[in-house]
């Protein structure tokens, strides 16, 4: 953790982006090492999502560098997919292909993508599924699922391409309350077997819990970076000490 | 949280779940409450009978008790009676189904229709859909083509300014809905495209076409085409009569897939994105099929009307079963049977284009089964 640029992971050096005249990211500078957790909170609205789609490149980023597994996000397509292919994502919706079943959603990517035989992709989708405790789901469609079965197949589908790195955005702001910790349960084993994560959520539960590092974001910039013991007692800048107010407040 | 007496108050406690209260049925039942549920109702129900009392009689009379079936004297039974005349359809269904073809080569026209809606029908069934399925409609192809064409396996050859009838109707719709709908496709996507000459090329093509009538597509397609076009280079008539539709129908299509492209969520996108697939991969098996389903009913409704544009084509020479009809009827004998004649015709066209309505409808249902939300 001392030298962060030899043995991170994710590397972001003063990336700046704008949506228009809207400057939605400034001057971020952040560093994941292999194997940790760092969870990103922070108001709506703050960039938190246009900052980890920065880092498998759903968002173009128009100053600095973002360096992911030693590869550099350019304009170059062959840097973009070699990126795509070590980082997986999970999305606050899910985002299920509908007209598939659970197997070939889960099959799909590395078939098509990898080239991995249909038999192997089955086999190792079938011990995903087990994973996520959904393998009695296989053959069902996305929509006869409920909300946490689907995120868990999401988190399965992208576990498929058996990624370095695993980037979520709000996995279970959509989710009924008594779905949350299943997902939640999912993600803390996920991190147990040593996953690189970055989170964005707001279960300051699972933060203290699971992350190495804890972000505060607002206005598109980094306000406070602590582990979570430092981070939820001893929070330094004020905005920080107000958001965690209201957070915990309920 | 109010200080004062609580009125709120919720009682707690209810009986087993039991089962729905039997709604009534039966025949009765359903015509007193769609029949005659009220006055005005009840009035217009008994205005139909008597409408229907008044003319189903007539049209039983004239259409089958006092009709003449055959032709075996020429026209005299027909002559005799005040009935229909379907003895003209006994006379004259080969020329209504095979126009100009060559008489004693009726047979391959024949076998051409039969292969068409043979292939037709099994396509229709989903376990069908192989990639076998393809290879069939490939070998169906070759096989339309040899004989619809000739010149080969001893075959009389017959170019394409013999075809005519049925064969052509529907070499022309199958070839218009074939070659449209992935010309249909690109174009949607393309106007879709980052790079803006690739937008601005489909977004005009599709505006222009969708800005003029059939007939002058045609009419372009058929004269004025080969007004620029040196004529050692110019397609015959069934081919350019065959891009003009599909041009046509391309475009009107075109239109029906960028509204289901825009239906899709950029999730969609995002999670293929995501996961690494290539643009390609990403289009063929996550957006388009996804598009097909939500464009379904509207396609259907374009390629019906594509069905039924065949006809057009008659104005620039073709005789397809329309124009084959009108000149089998040129017949001074048969002449004033026409209203049969024309009738059959329309039956025809009816029972083809029914049955791709309720195919359309079956399927959607099917499609949509794993689709819950
Ligand atoms: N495609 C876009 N075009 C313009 N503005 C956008 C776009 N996406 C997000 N924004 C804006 O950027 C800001 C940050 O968005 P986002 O990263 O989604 O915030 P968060 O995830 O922290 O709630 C918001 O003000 C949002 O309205
Ligand atoms: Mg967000």
């Amino acid at each position: 953790m001392t030298n962060a640029s030899d043995s991170a992971t994710i590397e972001l050096r003063n990336v700046n982006k704008w949506y228009g005249d809207f400057h939605v990211l400034r001057d971020i500078n952040m560093q994941v090492g292999r194997g940790e957790k760092v969870v990103i909170c922070g108001p709506s609205g703050s960039g938190k999502s246009t900052l980890i789609r920065c880092i498998n490149r759903l968002e173009e980023h128009q100053e600095g560098d973002i360096i992911v597994n030693g590869v550099e996000l350019t304009q170059n397509v062959k840097n973009i997919d070699e990126v795509r292919r070590h980082v997986g994502m999970v999305f606050q919706n899910f985002n299920l292909f509908p007209h598939l079943t659970v197997l070939d959603n889960l099959v799909l990517a590395p078939n098509l993508v990898n080239s991995v035989p249909r038999q192997d992709a089955e086999n190792l989708a079938m011990e995903l599924l087990e994973r996520v405790r959904i393998p009695e789901q296989a053959n069902k469609y996305p929509g006869q699922l409920s909300g946490g079965q689907q995120q868990r197949v999401a988190i399965a589908r992208s576990l498929m391409m058996k990624p370095e790195v695993m980037l979520f955005d709000e996995p279970t702001s959509a989710l009924d309350p008594e779905m949350i910790s299943e997902v939640l349960d999912v993600m803390g084993e996920l991190a147990d077997d040593g996953m690189t994560m970055i989170c964005v959520t707001h279960e300051m539960g699972f933060a203290k819990q699971v992350a190495d590092l804890v972000v505060f974001m607002a206005d598109g910039e980094v306000v406070e970076a602590a582990p979570p013991t430092e981070f939820f007692t001893n929070a330094q800048n004020p905005r920080t000490q107000q958001f965690l107010k209201q957070i915990l407040s309920h | 949280m109010t200080s004062h007496h609580l009125i709120s108050n919720a009682q707690t406690g209810a009986s087993a779940a039991r089962p729905a209260p039997v709604a009534a049925s039966g025949l009765v039942h359903w015509a007193r409450h769609n029949l005659f549920d009220g006055i005005h109702n009840t009035i217009f129900t008994l205005l139909c009978c008597a409408l229907l009392i008044a003319t189903v009689p007539d049209l039983f009379r004239w259409a089958i008790w006092d009709a003449a079936w055959t032709s075996a004297n020429g026209a005299d039974a027909c002559k005799a009676t005040t009935g229909a005349c379907w003895a003209v359809v006994q006379e004259k269904y080969r020329l209504m189904l095979f126009g100009t073809y060559p008489y004693e080569q009726h047979w391959r026209g024949a076998l051409v229709v039969l292969i068409l809606g043979g292939m037709s029908i099994v396509s229709g069934f989903r376990i069908f859909w192989t990639k076998w399925l393809l290879v069939a409609w490939g070998g169906a192809w070759v096989a339309i083509f040899v004989l619809q064409l000739g010149g080969v396996f001893g075959l009389v050859s017959t170019p394409t300014h013999l075809w005519g009838g049925l064969p052509l109707t529907l070499l022309i719709f199958f070839g218009t809905v074939i070659g449209g709908l992935p010309v249909a496709i690109l174009l949607a996507l393309g106007r879709q495209s980052n790079l803006p000459i690739i937008k601005a090329l489909c977004i005009g093509f599709v505006e222009m076409v969708r800005g003029v009538p059939l007939v002058t597509v045609l009419f372009m397609a058929a004269l004025i085409f080969p007004l620029f076009v040196p004529e050692s280079m110019t397609p015959d008539k069934f081919v350019r009569a065959l891009i003009g539709m599909l041009m046509f129908f391309a475009a009107y299509a075109a239109d029906i897939f960028r509204g289901g492209l825009q239906a899709i969520p950029r999730g969609q996108y995002e999670a293929a994105e995501a996961l690494g697939l290539p643009y390609w991969q990403k289009t063929t098996r996550i957006i388009l099929p996804q598009t097909l389903r939500i464009v379904l009913p509207a396609l259907m409704n374009d390629i019906i009307r594509a069905f039924k544009n065949t006809t057009f084509i008659a104005i620039i020479g073709l005789f397809d079963i329309l124009g084959a009809t009108k000149s089998a009827l040129e017949d001074p004998i048969w002449v004033s049977y026409g209203t049969e004649a024309y009738l059959f015709v329309i039956a025809l066209y009816f029972v083809v284009c029914f049955s791709m309505s309720k195919y359309s409808v079956s399927l959607e249902r099917d499609l949509n089964k794993g689709n819950v939300r």
